[in-house]
């Protein structure tokens, strides 16, 4: 009888070309994805002289570095003006396609790759971006690599790795009305922690999450990394197939049914064995909101922030102390007392269309109090809005409708939050200085955002999502 | 690639859990190439005020650290961002070595591939040799990979680093070269995989990047 095999098994004897006698293991790349950020990896290889393996395989993006407002072409800082021609200059050189500033199809590389059919389950994927993990919600084995790395990949299609631990995440049962998948992700961190899954490719289970729709899972992978993990990944099921049916890049006619019979057999044999599991009551989780420097400082909207004179642990009090200290918070203030000063809607993790929906079915008839931006995660996805008329819902809120791009999760295009500012962001780091030096951020979902910014605070969009249809 | 043998150098002690990326290299240096002096800006809002005057408190700062190759850090050190720009920052502003009870996963490998070693140790340990390092700024530390040891004072603590990682560290492997010799290995897994996922090869015309533009 063979072994009962975990996916996480599975993916990786699928790409497995060789193990060293040490433990260490040669892996095929399915996809690679680059960007920008890239530039110092295709430094590398015109250094040494090298030339792209599979560039049929390699598909680039303009995403960290694009305008987000204003004009896409009247890039005033050089600077950031040539990391966008760098892209274009780097892809062309080597015969990559690129999904560029002018593309209808660009967007943030983790939104484009499963838009556009690129992300396929069963596939390795990696990019030079700890985000990959965002691909794993179709069943991937997707995650991020450094630049040398990507040189690397660029250069051989293939990749070094030991095989990390394997760990489970079950969450069985029915999460409340209002709760979407960031609340979920942020209640993982918040229990876990910050490095719960470092060293660890992660399989998130259970009906809660099968539950999902993709785009609740590509959310919920996404921030994997948030708790150290290698990777995040959910079995692909028929809501996976269903999804990528149609998808440009998807195989089609018979190529995707011979897919589909592969697919279906990518899920955790019963009885394979995980290295570490543990599991959540759906129905405990509540709407979440982060207070501090890391994604773990997470609590309920109805609880109060922490107070470093309360804590016993001394290390542990300190820890508080500076956190607050940066956001600027009073030790037990009650998080829904918290102003905000804008709010920001976008990034990798919540700026698909269901979130743009989540958010604009709050915000509908109503007026934010502080400025915001909504940057959609693509090109197609912020057409798709306008067509349904979500952009109308966020203008008349009074929020600014942008382009396509990281946007303010990273600040690198110049959209940032000021010093000192307060951020209620859809995003997924609120480590200090991560929207702008000095900027102070809140993660959580598109529709408590929504919240915050109709009441100039930290709130629970509960208590607005009653009597509405959302 | 640089080798790491051992060290015997000032160590700095940063206690900072979950120190990410984003510290040790904010993103708006991210555009910068090494040649611009990347190790300058190391911890830059964490060493320096707004107006690029330094914060007396940085460890980094201190007199005694200024000149550290060895950083002593807290739990969870370089988590988040992948961007190897943080390893850049720390190898040219001269850091070999950062030992920490644990590492963001791709910053560890970030660190091997470029000869920055991550060594580990437990909790206890770190806050130990901290301790000891605040009491006596000057005390050099010594760290010898081949042992997996560290010496600080007359304490001698073990460390534990991937044996793989170890190895490439003390041998300065080239990773690129060394798949060249797996080549054939490597076309022909490709030709068997295309045969078994042919859907795994995307749509597109394997020729050019102009391909499903339909």
């Amino acid at each position: 009888m063979i072994e009962p095999q975990t996916i996480i098994d599975k993916l990786w004897n699928a790409h497995e070309i060789l193990r060293r006698d040490d433990g260490e293991s040669l892996l095929w790349v399915d996809r690679h994805y680059v960007h920008e950020g890239s530039f110092h990896a295709f430094a590398k290889l015109t250094e040494r002289g090298g030339t792209v393996a599979e560039p049929g395989l390699t598909f680039g993006v303009a995403d960290h570095y694009v305008p987000t407002r204003g004009s896409r072409h009247n890039i005033a800082d050089p600077a950031i003006a040539r990391m966008v021609r760098q892209v274009e200059d780097n892809t062309a050189k080597f015969g990559i396609k690129l999904f560029g500033i002018d593309d209808p199809r660009q967007g943030i590389v983790h939104v484009v790759g499963p838009e556009q059919g690129l992300t396929l389950p069963g596939l390795l994927i990696v990019c030079g971006d700890s985000h990959t993990s965002t691909h794993g919600a179709l069943g991937a084995y997707a995650f991020g690599i450094g630049a040398s790395e990507v040189a690397h990949v660029l250069m051989t299609q293939t990749i070094w790795q030991k095989k990390p631990k394997r760990m489970r995440i079950t969450i069985d049962g029915v999460t409340a009305p209002g709760i979407s998948a960031k609340d979920i992700i942020l209640a993982i961190i918040a229990q876990i922690g910050a490095d719960g899954a470092t060293g660890c490719a992660l399989e998130f289970a259970g009906s809660a999450i099968h539950a999902l729709s993709i785009e609740g899972r590509l959310t919920l992978c996404n921030m994997s990394i948030e708790a150290g993990a290698r990777c995040g990944m959910v079995a692909p099921d028929a809501a996976a197939f269903t999804y990528l049916k149609a998808r440009p890049y998807a195989p089609k006619g018979a190529k995707f049914d011979q897919a589909v019979e592969a697919w279906s057999k990518l899920n955790t044999d019963d009885g394979a064995k995980f290295d570490l599991e543990i599991s959540l009551d759906a129905k405990t989780i509540a709407p979440i909101v982060t207070w501090g420097t890391s994604p773990q400082d997470a609590l309920p909207i109805d609880a109060s922030v922490p107070d470093p004179a309360r804590e016993a642990n001394a290390e542990r009090a300190r820890y508080l102390r500076d956190a607050l200290d940066y956001m600027g918070i009073a030790p037990g203030k009650k998080l829904t007392e918290i102003a905000v000063d804008r709010v920001f809607i976008g990034s990798c993790t919540n700026a698909r269309i269901e979130d743009l929906r989540a958010a604009a079915a709050v915000l509908v008839g109503r007026i934010s109090k502080v400025p915001g931006l909504v940057s959609a995660g693509s090109t197609v996805v912020k057409r798709q809005a306008e067509e349904e008329g979500l952009d109308g819902i966020f203008r008349d809120a009074g929020l600014e409708w942008g382009e396509s791009g990281c946007s303010m999760c990273v600040g690198i295009n110049g959209d940032i939050v000021a010093p000192g500012e307060r951020c209620a962001s859809t995003t997924n780091r609120n480590f200090r200085g991560r929207q702008g030096p000095g900027a102070r951020t809140h993660l959580m979902s598109p529709a408590m955002v929504a919240a915050a910014a109709i009441n100039g605070h930290l709130a629970d969009v509960r208590l607005l999502l009653a009597g509405r249809k959302t | 690639m640089d080798k790491f043998i051992s060290l015997t150098a000032p160590a700095c002690p940063i206690d900072l859990s979950n120190l990410n990326t984003d510290q040790i290299l904010p993103a708006r240096f991210l555009k910068w190439t090494r040649a611009m002096g990347i190790g300058k800006v190391l911890f830059h809002d964490l060493r320096f005020e707004s107006e690029g005057k330094e914060k007396p408190d940085f460890p980094l700062n201190k007199p005694a650290w200024r000149d550290a190759k060895i950083i002593v850090g807290a739990r969870n050190f370089g988590c988040g961002s992948s961007r190897e720009g943080a390893v850049y920052a720390l190898f040219d502003h001269g850091i070999r070595c950062v030992i920490a009870p644990s590492f963001g996963d791709i910053f560890s490998g970030n660190a091997v591939q470029n000869g920055l070693l991550p060594a580990i140790i437990a909790d206890e340990e770190a806050l130990e040799i901290m301790g000891e390092l605040k009491r006596r700024p000057d005390l050099p530390v010594t760290v010898d990979l081949e042992q997996q040891t560290i010496v600080c004072g007359n304490r001698t603590y073990h460390f534990a680093v991937d044996p793989v990682r170890r190895m490439r560290l003390l041998n300065g492997w080239d990773d690129i070269a060394l798949t060249d010799n797996y080549r054939d290995r490597i076309a022909a897994f490709k030709e068997r995989d295309q045969r078994e996922r042919p859907w795994a090869v995307p749509r597109v015309d394997l020729a050019g990047p102009k391909a499903l533009d339909d």
